[in-house]
């Protein structure tokens, strides 16, 4: 069974095997507006815990993506960045941004649980 | 200091608008269908704008007052017919811009649309340059609805009979409610469309006949996408205190006439015109999907920093990124190639032509 967890940048996190796969929440969409653009982080890149790892630029605003944890980029969705649009209709599922070949599974017991994010979210706002 | 609303705020509400402030007010940046679509769809049918917030300057007088506010406008009054609106400035003595307007001559002396977030300042300026002479009124009872796009008159002639001899730039004298309202032919999204003064105790009834009739609410994000595709500017960002409007590629709104005559900055212009500036507002297009936004440094292919963005956004119509903003003189020229430097990265793009969607005015009857 795989795992889904979130952090505080909203992002979301699924982990298969020592695979995670990286996007951005219903949440964060909804407080972005229409997405426009999208840039990902280059394949065979490492990216550190917390760090920029992309930008998605909404019609208001541009916005980092973090990744919530460190690891190799294997593969990008190249669909999100031709159709950024995609990435309001199906945030949670098709339109992943990227994903990383894990370095250190513990930094995944700092991450939220679904309930605990829903809460999180809820509380941060608008 | 408290933040005020506009007559509209509960149909704003109702509507599901995200209310932001703005310029001391409580306004919609968007309603649920979000900027994408309320720019489409303004371009395709017709949207309905809230810009109660912006300044209704009335000032009453007769020939006197004409020639005194030829001393403030770099705009030749004289000439301006009754119910005739003309864009213009309101300058200090450099030509920098303390704001841009409309003003339309009305029965009464003159109508000034001001920007929200200038009107007590241009108040305050207006009233002391005109030395107690006239009697100026900024109306706080009185909200502004635009109606824009190309369904924008049959969707009005539901509401108000008889706007058919209405041109571009040209306003009336209407009824509705048997109360007096007054509509011109104008509108900052580049498509036909109406900016309809009236008072607040009718505006939601107003506004409720015309969504009724095929319209819909827009919020001031896609006015923002829309006014940006037709190239015009937004005071602040655009065009400042900083700039004239020589720089800001304006020049057009100075009459010819008044060139010799002299206004706040009168000289500083006359010499802009005669020999040229060192800044120009252009457009730029940048050659990838990447959005330049307001303060994105530009450089040109020898790496030299030569002017900055002003404004930045995706646009729905052209579905590309566009900008605006300032190059150095010697760069201004059409096609000629940019960089932009978007976090950290040099980015190509090109010096374009404004507006990057065409506009679609209704001149002639």
């Amino acid at each position: 069974m795989s795992e889904v967890k979130f952090s505080k940048e909203h992002e979301w996190i699924k982990l298969e095997g020592d695979v995670a796969t990286i996007g951005i929440t219903k949440h964060a969409t909804e407080m972005l507006g229409d997405i426009v653009f999208a840039e990902l982080p280059e394949k065979g890149s490492n990216v550190e815990k917390d760090g920029t790892a992309g930008v998605v630029e909404s019609t208001k605003a541009a916005s980092d993506v973090y990744t919530p944890v460190s690891g190799e980029v294997v593969d990008t969705n190249q669909a999100i960045v031709d159709d950024p649009a995609k990435i309001n209709q199906d945030p949670e599922g098709s339109a992943w941004f990227f994903k990383l070949k894990m370095k250190d599974m513990s930094e995944m017991n700092s991450l939220m649980n679904k309930d605990e994010y829903d809460k999180f979210a809820k509380e941060s706002g608008s | 200091m408290e933040i005020k609303e506009t007559s509209l705020i509960n149909l704003h509400k109702s509507h599901g608008a995200k209310l932001v402030e703005f310029a001391g007010y409580s306004m919609p940046i968007q309603y649920q269908d979000g900027i994408l679509n309320e720019h489409k769809f303004t371009r395709a049918n017709c949207g309905v704008f809230d810009v109660s917030h912006m300044g209704q300057l009335f000032i009453n007088g007769g020939d006197d007052l004409t020639k005194d506010l030829e001393k403030i406008f770099p705009i030749d009054l004289q000439s301006l017919k009754k119910n005739q609106s003309k864009y213009s400035f309101l300058m200090n003595d450099n030509g920098g811009i303390y704001d841009d307007l409309i003003i339309t001559k009305i029965n009464k002396g003159y109508l000034i649309i001001l920007n929200a977030a200038c009107k007590n300042n241009d108040f305050k300026i207006i009233k002391e340059k005109l030395n107690g002479k006239y009697q100026l009124e900024l109306r706080e009872n009185l909200s502004l609805i635009a109606l824009q796009g190309p369904g924008a008159k049959n969707v009005l002639e539901k509401v108000i009979s008889e706007i058919d001899d209405l041109r571009f730039m040209h306003g009336g004298d209407f009824k509705f409610n048997n109360l007096d309202i007054y509509i011109t032919r104008s509108g900052y999204t580049g498509e036909d469309g109406f900016e309809i003064s009236i008072p607040n105790e009718i505006a939601e009834k107003f506004t409720k006949a015309l969504l009724d009739n095929g319209s819909k609410l827009i919020g001031l994000g896609a006015r923002d996408t829309l006014r940006l595709e037709a190239g015009l500017c937004l005071y602040g960002n655009d065009i400042n205190i900083e700039t004239t409007p020589i720089e800001a590629n304006l020049k057009w709104a100075i009459s010819k006439k008044r060139i010799d005559d002299k206004y706040p900055g009168s000289e500083i212009i006359k010499k802009q015109i005669q020999s040229g500036v060192k800044k120009l507002r252009v457009g730029i297009k940048p050659d990838t999907k990447v959005i330049a936004r307001a303060n994105t440094k530009i450089f040109s292919e020898n790496n030299k920093e030569i002017g900055k963005v002003t404004s930045g956004t995706f646009g729905p119509s052209v579905d590309h990124p566009i900008s605006m903003g300032y190059v150095e003189n010697d760069y201004s020229s059409l096609n000629t190639k940019i960089f932009l430097e978007i976090r950290g990265k040099k980015v190509s793009a090109n010096i374009c032509k404004l507006p990057f969607y065409q506009k679609n005015y209704v001149k002639e009857i």
